[in-house]
This record gives C-alpha cells, sequence and structure tokens, in this order.
C-alpha cells in the first residue's frame, strides 16, 4: 500500500513561502512525477513528504496514517538521491544492508534479499566494492537497491538520472519505468526534464513557484494544457506561442501550436519566414524560423529528409484543429 | 626573461635554504633544551662549557630518584587522555547538531564559543580557585580533566564542526530513511565517515591539555599535579638550576614531540583543514 495525500500543505523558510497551500492525492501503485523549473519548490514538496523538511502547516497523511509528526525513518518510504548518498565506508553489500540490519532483519534473510536486488540490477560482480570504485550509473544502481531491500510503502526519487550522461539516463528511465510495472509500488519522482516526465508518469505534477499548475497524465498535458505555463514547458520542442493580430483571429490573446502541428513548404502557406537553423537530426529536422509575425523564432518539426537551410523562405500553415487558444490571463479557453 | 630566471634561481635554492634555516629555527630551542639537560648545573651556567663540556646523566638519575617524575607524567597522561575523551564525547554530538540540523543561531553560538577563549584565564583565577577549593576538589584529577576539557572544548567544536561540514548532508539524510536514529547516525555513519577529522582533533586536543600550564601549576599541588608543576617546582629561592630545569622540561615535552613527529600528517591535515575547499 502507499497512498499518500498532502492536505494544505504549507513550507515557508524565515518569511519566504515556497509551497503556498497545496492539496495533492497520490493512488497506491502511481507512478507520478513531479516536474518543474529550478527552484520551483518540487525537490521540497519530495522532502515533505520525505519528512526531511517540517512542514509548516497542513498535513502528509500516508495509508490513511496522519504522519506530519512522524520522523523519516519511521514512515516506511525509501528515498533515491541525486548525488547517490551511498555510505562511502561500506562496501556496496554492506549499503544494500544498511537499512535491514537498521531494521534487526535475520542475516540469512538480508542476504537472500541483497541476492536478488543485485541480481536484479547487476550488481553481483560489484557486491564487495566501495562506491568509490563504482561508475555513476552502477552507483545509482546501488542506490536503488539500497531502496528496493527495505519493501517501501512508496519510492521517492530526487531527480536520481540528472549526474549521469544522456545515454546511460536513457537506459536507466527504462530500467526505473520497468521497476514500477514488476512492482506495483507508489512512485514519486522529482525532474526537471520533461522528457523523463512524459515517457515515465501514470500523472504528472506540473509546478511553478510551489504552486500546482496541472495535474494529469502525459497526453491530457500534451493535448490540453490548462495555461500557457504547462503547454510551454510540456513538449519537445517548446509549443510555439504567437500573440497580436493571429491571436485576434481566433478571439484569443495567445494561440499555441506545437511544432509537429505546422505543416512547412517552401512554395505557399499562411505564414512566411525565413529559415535561421536547421537541425537534422535524421528521423526529424528542427527548423527555427525567424520573421513569422507575433513568434520570432517559430519552431516547427519536419521530416528527416526536408532539405531547408539557413537563409531559405519558407510557407507555414498550423493545423487549425490542434491549436491551443489562451485569454489574457494565460488560461485555456476551451 | 630576467625575472623569470631569478625567480626560477630563488625556488630551486633559496626556497629550500629559507624552508631549513626557519625549521632550525624552531628546532634549535628543543635541541639546546636537551644538549643543556646533559650537563651539571654548574658546567650549564659557565660560558667555557657552552659547547665543549663531560656529558652526565645526573640530571635525568636525579629527576626520577628524587622528584618521583613518573608519578607526575602518570597524571598528565589520566588528565589528558580523559579531558580529550571527554572533549570529544561532549563535542562530537555538539558539532553534529549544529553541522547538520544549523539554527539562525549557530554561528552566534559558534563564534560565542570563540570568544570564551578570548577571556585571560586570570581574570577568573580567583573565582576559579575559590571553587574548587570551596568543593572541595582542589588538587584532584577530576578537577583538572574538568578544566583541561572546559578549555578546549571551543577549539573542539570548531574543528569537528568544520571537518562535519564538510559531509554532505544527503549521507546522513539517507541514513534516515534508512531507519536510523539520531545516535545511529553518529555511530554508523558520522564517526566512521569523519575518522580522521576526529582523530586530528582527539590529538590536537591531547597536545593543548598536555603542555596546559596555567591552572595544572595553579590548581594542583601534589596528587594531581602534572608534568607542569614538575617543570614549575624546579625553581628555587636561589636561582635556576639549568641543567636540572632542562632535563625535567626535555622529559616533559619529549612524549609530545615523539607523539606529534609520528602523527605529523594528522596534525597538519587537523591545521590547515578546510582551509581550501
Amino acid at each position: 500500500m502507499g497512498r499518500i495525500v498532502l492536505e494544505s500543505v504549507t513550507k515557508s523558510f524565515g518569511e519566504t513561502q515556497v509551497i503556498p497551500p497545496l492539496d495533492l492525492t497520490i493512488e497506491d501503485g502511481e507512478f507520478a512525477v513531479f516536474v518543474g523549473p529550478s527552484g520551483c519548490g518540487k525537490s521540497t514538496l519530495l522532502r515533505l513528504i520525505a519528512g526531511l523538511e517540517d512542514t509548516t502547516s497542513g498535513k502528509v497523511v500516508i495509508d490513511g496514517d496522519d504522519v506530519t509528526q512522524v520522523s523519516p525513518s519511521k514512515r516506511g518510504l525509501a528515498m533515491v538521491f541525486q548525488t547517490y548518498a551511498l555510505y562511502p565506508h561500506m562496501t556496496v553489500r554492506k549499503n544494500i544492508a544498511f537499512p535491514m540490519r537498521m531494521a534487526g532483519m535475520s542475516e540469512q534473510e538480508q542476504e537472500a534479499k541483497i541476492k536478488a536486488a543485485a541480481e536484479s540490477l547487476n550488481l553481483t560482480d560489484y557486491l564487495d566494492r566501495k562506491p568509490g570504485q563504482l561508475s555513476g550509473g552502477q552507483r545509482q544502481r546501488v542506490a536503488i537497491g539500497r531502496a528496493i531491500v527495505r519493501d517501501p510503502s512508496a519510492f521517492l526519487f530526487d531527480e536520481p538520472l540528472s549526474n549521469l550522461d544522456a545515454a546511460l539516463r536513457v537506459g536507466m528511465r527504462l530500467e526505473i519505468t520497468e521497476m514500477h510495472k514488476r512492482m506495483g509500488t507508489t512512485m514519486i519522482y522529482v525532474t526537471h526534464d520533461q522528457v523523463e516526465a512524459m515517457t515515465m508518469a501514470d500523472k504528472i505534477v506540473v509546478l511553478q513557484a510551489g504552486v500546482i499548475e496541472q495535474v494529469g497524465s502525459p497526453l491530457d498535458l500534451y493535448h490540453k494544457p490548462q495555461n500557457k505555463f504547462v503547454a510551454g514547458f510540456i513538449g519537445c520542442p517548446k509549443m510555439n506561442l504567437i500573440e497580436g493580430a493571429e491571436a485576434a483571429k481566433h478571439d484569443a490573446h495567445t494561440i499555441g501550436i506545437r511544432p509537429e502541428h505546422v505543416e512547412v513548404s517552401t512554395t505557399d502557406g499562411l505564414w512566411q519566414g525565413t529559415v535561421g537553423v536547421a537541425e537534422h537530426l535524421g528521423s526529424d529536422t528542427f527548423i527555427h524560423i525567424h520573421g513569422v509575425p507575433g513568434c520570432d523564432p517559430m519552431t516547427v518539426r519536419a521530416a528527416g529528409d526536408v532539405a531547408v537551410k539557413h537563409g531559405d523562405t519558407v510557407y507555414l500553415t498550423p493545423n487549425d484543429s490542434l491549436l491551443h487558444k489562451f485569454d489574457d490571463k494565460g488560461l485555456r479557453i476551451e | 626573461m630576467a625575472i623569470v630566471a631569478s625567480e626560477t634561481r630563488f625556488g630551486k635554492i633559496g626556497r629550500p635554504v629559507l624552508a631549513w634555516v626557519v625549521a632550525l629555527l624552531f628546532f634549535f630551542p628543543i635541541f639546546w633544551l636537551v644538549f643543556t639537560s646533559f650537563k651539571t648545573d654548574a658546567d650549564a651556567v659557565k660560558p667555557e662549557f657552552l659547547i665543549f663540556f663531560t656529558p652526565t646523566l645526573d640530571n635525568y638519575l636525579n629527576m626520577t630518584e628524587n622528584y618521583d617524575y613518573w608519578r607526575f607524567a602518570t597524571n598528565s597522561v589520566i588528565t589528558s587522555v580523559f579531558a580529550t575523551v571527554f572533549a570529544l564525547a561532549v563535542g562530537i554530538p555538539c558539532a553534529y547538531a549544529m553541522a547538520f540540523n544549523p539554527t539562525r543561531a549557530t554561528k552566534d553560538v559558534l563564534m560565542w564559543m570563540l570568544s570564551t577563549k578570548m577571556l585571560p584565564a586570570a581574570a577568573v583565577l580567583y573565582p576559579m580557585t575559590f571553587l574548587t577549593k570551596s568543593l572541595g576538589l582542589f588538587d584532584t584529577h577530576f578537577m583538572v580533566i574538568v578544566v583541561l576539557m572546559l578549555i578546549n572544548l571551543p577549539i573542539v567544536i570548531w574543528m569537528l564542526f568544520t571537518y562535519f561540514k564538510e559531509i554532505p548532508k544527503e549521507i546522513i539524510e539517507a541514513g534516515q530513511m534508512d531507519g536510523v536514529n539520531t545516535w545511529g547516525e553518529i555511530k554508523e555513519i558520522l564517526i566512521p565517515l569523519a575518522w580522521g577529522g576526529i582523530a586530528s582533533t582527539a590529538l590536537l586536543c591531547f597536545i593543548f591539555c598536555w603542555n596546559e600550564a596555567y591552572w595544572t601549576v595553579r590548581l594542583t599541588t601534589t596528587e594531581a599535579a602534572t608534568l607542569s608543576k614538575l617543570i614549575e617546582g624546579n625553581r628555587a629561592p636561589e636561582g635556576l638550576f639549568f641543567g636540572r630545569l632542562s632535563a625535567v622540561s626535555a622529559a616533559a615535552v619529549g612524549p609530545i614531540v615523539v607523539l606529534g613527529w609520528f602523527c605529523q600528517k594528522q596534525l597538519v591535515q587537523g591545521l590547515t583543514f578546510g582551509a581550501v575547499k
């Protein structure tokens, strides 16, 4: 079990309120991702759930029990840190065994669990090494192993892949997602990387300045962003936001169109512009176009073999049925 | 080019020479102390025997036979060891709390602790003497241990605090998530990780306790008197017996010099830790 409820939780550091009153429910077995720019309060929120920070007011409820005043060690949660936070003076085996030893588990039981965790995380050959002798990816696996053996009611991940290189990050992302599917335990994952959020989450919580901007499934957020911030944050490359006369034509203050929903042509189209940079990725081409009224530059995602280069004149036509409209407060207009 | 060349020449020859001069300058008093300790009291003051003399072990034999050197030395060991152990026992939890759970007052508390070192010892001589005598603690090991511990506690806490600050907070937090209580954090994580720093701190504290003279001379007579008292006791109304005094002093500083020599790596680390991050 691992249903986590935050009821009117606030957090202030001195005079500065970093989390205004916030309500959130994470269902048992859900993979929830907190995403937002640096300093938006997502890590603070995770630490409030973990108990590593005290709430200023409000309640943290885990499986029906109010744990607001309960110490981190008694909340039944496991956490994986960005910096791995392994015990450098202990071997991998001792690191993984540590929480079990603290819980007074028998040596036999510890050994069986270490074996199982090491096998599932490909760490069997490294059990007698110290963290300093491991690569970043291996260290993060050890940190995950240390979390798994506790059988926690929920896993908390604080930007666990930020210190890994890009290729390793993709691999670990898959491993964590698969682990979630296999175990079915609640997971809360903090990241500033919206690709991680989109690919891993059952539920994404988008935060800005401590405020929840939107909660929903990845595709909900992609198709129906509730405001300009979410529209701009979710999706890669970012949604193009157009203001002025073009927006007024659609009775909106701002219209948004995703790069993949704009057709590019060298002969005709609704808007005309000049290619600034064309990024050829092979599978796709991201074209950054200058001169489109109300949006400079506009980014378009075109086919991988499209033959445009710097200085070319191109014509763009948005797919009207996929336009997003926002009012002057930045809120979505249906 | 000329400037570069002269700098290089200075670097190659000048710096080592300078280093040796400074080192010898510091070493000379110790050398002279040991040197003089092999002279008789009479020879020690005669200019004609400044360098050339007949060496004798009389001063050392006299010291162990007549002055009960071993009792003073034992007292020095007991008081320094226990004062160091107690200072660590108080200092470790204290520095831990301030390093990992700082409040707005932490810096002020640290400064206040250090400010107690600025108080001239003489200013509290009378109240301390009065207090120890009226409590019946004058010339007891317990009192010497407590005094040595208290006067070194600010330095101990400052040093430990600096070492503990180097440990990433996440490791302690990982421990909290893994189910350890506060004592477990200190025992299982903090002490093993900061072991080098704790050892350096203990070593320095021990040296300071061993060398302390102001209080150990004034608050003891015989029972708890340390080697500082033995040195001080070799003053006589007729004047200073340099040969004898040198032998006593050499025997008092000897153990600490040997200890310092073997632990110089830790000592240097302890003194310069945190200077460059």
